[in-house]
């Protein structure tokens, strides 16, 4: 969506863009809302909290739940806080997510410059791979990190979201370089260029932004993923999402919740940031995983 | 001896038949175009030559040698790309050099053999740039850069030009062109663009939907083709393709028009083949360049093969250089290429002459040439 | 030698499918031979280990005849249906207003996408505390004077479902919104142009001209949601636990509670087949045509 896409020939009245301008504005603050609710009172006082203005600014303000939410709060039996689940989401994410790009970019290579028969159903059968509910594999998925002797480590999980990101992200690749001349992988041949070396000479270096794309999509959802988390992670490999919601809904003890708001936010500050760097190449994640066109 | 040959070439995706029973050869140095319309088979047949698609029959010989089983990059050939197909993250120095790299060729040879066709083809200043900063004509010239640093033994080109606005694509099929006297080296170009064809080419090859039409030098082409199909696609305006009969008066052959009032001109016919004698008494189809048509007053235009004919204008285009008149002929519209100071006027009857010694006739049922 | 030089020429040959094999198998294997073992698995009794001698559809039976399971399948309709409908509203609202030469569209876009990046876990707790009478909204706006004002749908059992729905709009409709903003940006300004000549006032232009172009775009936002909604867990499990009681049950909460809480590994697994079967219904034929149509078009 560059600039010069921005153009409607759509005339408008002043009274008209006032309205239309107010009403953006709320759904601005509709959106910004949460966000604000949980900032604000991530650093007030439990007692201003119960007593008071959720929408107010804190009269006295306290990193104090912060600190608790990181590396204090009694999450399952331990109060070790949410650090070290911090620490278990990213030693999951990172391996998954490379290992995901990069097989779905030699996948996509395959699919576009080296067809043959089949190819399409091959490529039908992963993309519907991306749509499962995964519910349907929960069951077997358990049964076979157990025999794999990965069950509730973190290379099961990473496991896991390899082989459910494989669809999305071949997908991504697949659709870049079909729109990728064929011509220069041709010229690359008489060049005596063989199929790894056209990969990682040709295609790779023109591939920054669909890598950039993935890259992001897989971090989000693997950042975010619960369920997986849930069902397949031990108490020393859970990762943020997983302890997060023990954190909130555990029933014993008085509601933090302030400690809860603190703890959402640094659950949420990775990928929030990465939108903030990268919001542009997010966008097109989405796009790409919603239109396939 | 011929330097390529294709002999029984068929190619099939599947079940559709792409090239059906090819046999080209060209001889060493020689220039063979292969031009048809879209979805000929015309680019099919230059990658099977280039090794990019396999072949489902026959035989590819590349001085002598078979290479059908050979890798492209095996076949001792260059290739230019209609996308020119530069390598977007390399700059020209590195687009050129990339396939001696590829080669194990040693990076002082590179260098030196890069410099030494930058400098034969004026692109020595554009060296460090990514494709991205190169016009179109620039592009072209480091595509060809690309290709003839390989000394190859053939050079393959897939329209090439097509890319090039009007201006530029003149300029840089002459540049083809003195390239080609210079090196000596055996050329296989493909086209849709018949000038180009008939400009470039010593031997031309005309494909229509898989199957060779013609194969023959640019004047057999054009004045002997071998059908309707060669004869209309071949030359602009196209030939002049008129419905007529073959009759026999005073013992020679003669061509008859119909005429708007029913009455027939007659126009006798030099030098027929066989087949046309065998044909006497049938509907034929005559071909005539509208350069063969004239209206000239020059004198004794009438002897030799140069016959009378009485037309209606209707309507004139200059050219500049020529002035094309749209004639009523045997019922049909027809092109004549006129002197452009011709007096013709639109809406007048006017005399013109025909030579029919350049005069083809065609089977209106095979469609081939008699 | 010559047997070495065909070995590696058949390997060049072969490569690019054995560098795809990998990733297909462990699709064939993890995606659909799971399909099929949790399938098999439904027409067993399972309990809480698999088993593996068949008793035909007893398993179905019973899903359809328990309580929790209806509740699951209402409480879909209800907030699958809201979820759509009020997120292409909005969306579709959002993109039209956007597309009006907004001089700060560069600032506000992110600002109504980002919820799109954060976990439904983040969403659930936000809101969970949001919407809580305790502290939240009700309390607010008490405080502020409106002391008769009370919003405790998070503890109603009727209302619960609702507070889904407001979180998950809250989250995907940015998302809707870019969508059809695509769709708007890429319908040809002449034909606008074109109605403009021909006299149609703005809100014709949008109901007859440009709207109805936006097809694909409706299309995409429906298979995009209907299967986000068919599968919504985290935030089920984020914001209410499927309670109070079991009043926000999901299918799939409902599968994971079955199979691992309540040790009924044969009625979950036909849970999940059903849930397959809904989001297959939906995505099967939208992938169907998306692909037959690129083939056509290229």
């Amino acid at each position: 969506m560059a600039a010069s896409a921005i153009e409607t020939a759509v005339r408008t009245g002043r009274l008209t863009r006032a309205l239309i301008y107010a009403a953006l504005l709320v759904f601005a603050v509709y959106y910004l809302l949460p966000l604000f609710v949980m900032m604000v009172n991530s650093l007030k006082e439990l007692d201003e909290i119960r007593g008071g203005n959720m929408l107010a600014l804190p009269e006295i303000v306290t990193i104090a739940p912060w600190i608790k939410a990181w590396n204090q709060a009694q999450i399952g039996v331990q109060p070790t806080g949410l650090a070290p689940y911090f620490l278990n989401s990213i030693k999951m994410v990172v391996p998954a997510v490379i290992i995901s790009t990069l097989l779905g970019a030699l996948n996509g290579y395959v699919l576009t410059k080296w067809r043959f028969r089949g190819d399409t159903l091959v490529f039908a059968l992963m993309l519907f791979a991306c749509f499962i509910p995964f519910q349907i594999v929960l069951i077997p998925m358990a049964r076979v990190l157990g025999f794999l002797g990965i069950a509730g480590t973190t290379w099961g999980l990473v496991l896991v979201h390899v082989v459910y990101g494989l669809g999305f992200t071949t997908l991504f690749f697949r659709n870049y370089y079909a729109a990728f001349p064929t011509e220069l992988v041709k010229a690359a041949q008489i060049d005596g260029a063989n199929f790894l070396r056209i990969f990682y000479r040709i295609l790779l270096p023109s591939s920054g932004p669909i890598i950039v794309v993935t890259v992001i999509w897989q971090f989000t959802n693997v950042w975010n993923d619960f369920l997986f988390g849930a069902s397949f992670a031990d108490f020393d490999s859970q990762p943020m999402t997983v302890a997060l919601n023990n954190l909130v809904s555990s029933s014993t003890g008085v509601k933090e919740y302030n400690v809860h708001f603190a703890g959402a936010i640094l659950a949420a500050i990775p990928t929030l940031l990465v939108y903030i760097v990268a919001g542009r190449y997010f966008v097109r994640g989405l796009m790409a995983g919603a239109v396939k066109g | 001896m011929s330097f390529l040959v294709v002999s029984g070439l068929e190619k099939r995706f599947g079940p559709v038949e792409v090239l059906k029973g090819i046999d080209i050869s060209v001889p060493q140095g020689g220039f063979l175009v292969l031009v048809g319309p879209s979805g000929c088979g015309k680019s099919t047949l230059l990658n099977t030559i280039a090794g990019l698609e396999t072949v489902s029959a026959g035989e590819i010989l590349i001085d002598g040698a078979r290479v059908n089983e050979l890798h492209p990059s095996k076949r001792d050939i260059a290739m230019v790309f209609q996308s020119y197909a530069l390598y977007p993250n390399m700059n020209v120095a590195k687009n050129m050099s990339f396939g001696m790299e590829m080669r194990g060729v040693p990076r002082a040879e590179r260098k030196e053999t890069v410099a030494r066709v930058a400098n034969m083809l004026q692109i020595e200043d554009l060296l460090d740039r990514k494709p991205g900063q190169l016009s179109g004509g620039q592009r072209q010239r480091v595509a060809m850069g690309r290709a003839l640093v390989r000394d190859p033994k053939i050079f393959l080109f897939d329209e090439p030009l097509s890319n090039l606005d009007a201006k530029l694509r003149v300029e840089m099929r002459t540049e083809i062109q003195k390239l080609h006297q210079r090196l000596g080296t055996t050329i296989v170009y493909v086209t849709h663009d018949q000038i180009e064809a008939m400009t470039l080419a010593t031997v031309i090859a005309v494909l229509k939907g898989g199957v060779l039409q013609q194969v023959g030098s640019p004047a057999e082409i054009y004045n002997m083709p071998n059908n309707i199909f060669v004869a209309d696609f071949m030359g602009s305006p196209s030939m002049n393709l008129v419905p007529a009969r073959l009759d026999r008066a005073d013992g020679a052959l003669v061509v008859s028009l119909k005429r708007a009032d029913g009455s027939t001109t007659a126009l006798p016919l030099h030098r027929p083949s066989d087949a046309a004698r065998a044909h006497v008494g049938r509907d034929v189809i005559l071909g005539l360049r509208p350069e063969n048509i004239d209206d000239a007053p020059e004198p004794g235009a009438t002897s030799g093969y140069h016959h009378p004919l009485e037309a209606h204008v209707e309507v004139t285009q200059p050219t500049g250089a020529d002035t094309l008149a749209m004639i009523r002929l045997g019922g049909r519209e027809a092109v004549a290429r006129l002197r452009a100071e011709t007096g013709a006027r639109a809406g007048e009857r006017r005399r013109f002459t025909v030579d029919m010694s350049k005069a083809v006739l065609f089977d209106p049922e095979t469609e081939e040439r008699l | 030698m010559d047997y070495g030089r065909y070995l590696r020429g058949w390997a060049q040959h072969a490569l690019p499918r054995l560098v795809l094999a990998p990733s297909f198998a462990a699709i064939v294997l993890f995606v659909y031979g799971f399909i099929v073992f949790t399938a098999y698995l439904s027409f067993t009794n399972s309990r809480i280990l698999p088993k593996f001698n068949l008793i035909g559809f007893e398993n179905y039976e019973k899903l359809f005849g328990l309580r929790h399971w209806s509740t699951a399948i209402e409480n879909l309709a209800i907030f699958g249906g809201l979820y759509i409908a009020i997120c292409t509203v909005i969306g579709l609202t959002l993109a039209i207003l956007l597309d009006q030469k907004i001089r700060s569209e560069g600032v506000l876009r992110p600002l109504y996408l980002y919820p799109m990046a954060l976990s439904f876990i983040v969403t659930g707790t936000a809101w969970k505390w949001f919407l809580d009478p305790g502290i939240g909204l009700e309390q607010t706006l008490q405080s502020w004077g409106w002391a008769s004002f009370e919003f405790d749908w998070i503890k109603d059992r009727q209302m619960a479902i609702y507070t889904i729905v407001i979180a998950a709009v809250w989250q995907t409709s940015g998302f809707v919104m870019a969508i059809f903003l695509a769709g708007l940006r890429g319908i040809d300004n002449e034909i606008i142009k074109a109605a403009q000549i021909d006299g149609a006032s703005n809100f014709r232009l949008y109901a007859r001209i440009i709207i109805p172009q936006l097809r694909p775009a409706f299309l995409s936002a429906f298979v995009v949601l209907a299967h986000m909604a068919i599968k919504s867990y985290d935030l089920v499990v984020a914001l209410t636990g499927g309670g109070p009681g079991r009043a926000t049950e999901m299918p799939a909460t409902f599968m994971y509670s079955y199979t691992f809480t309540r040790n009924q590994m044969g009625i979950g697994a036909g849970s999940a087949v059903i849930m397959l079967m809904m989001i297959a219904a939906i995505i099967v034929p939208y992938l169907y045509a998306e692909l037959r149509e690129r083939r056509h078009g290229g």
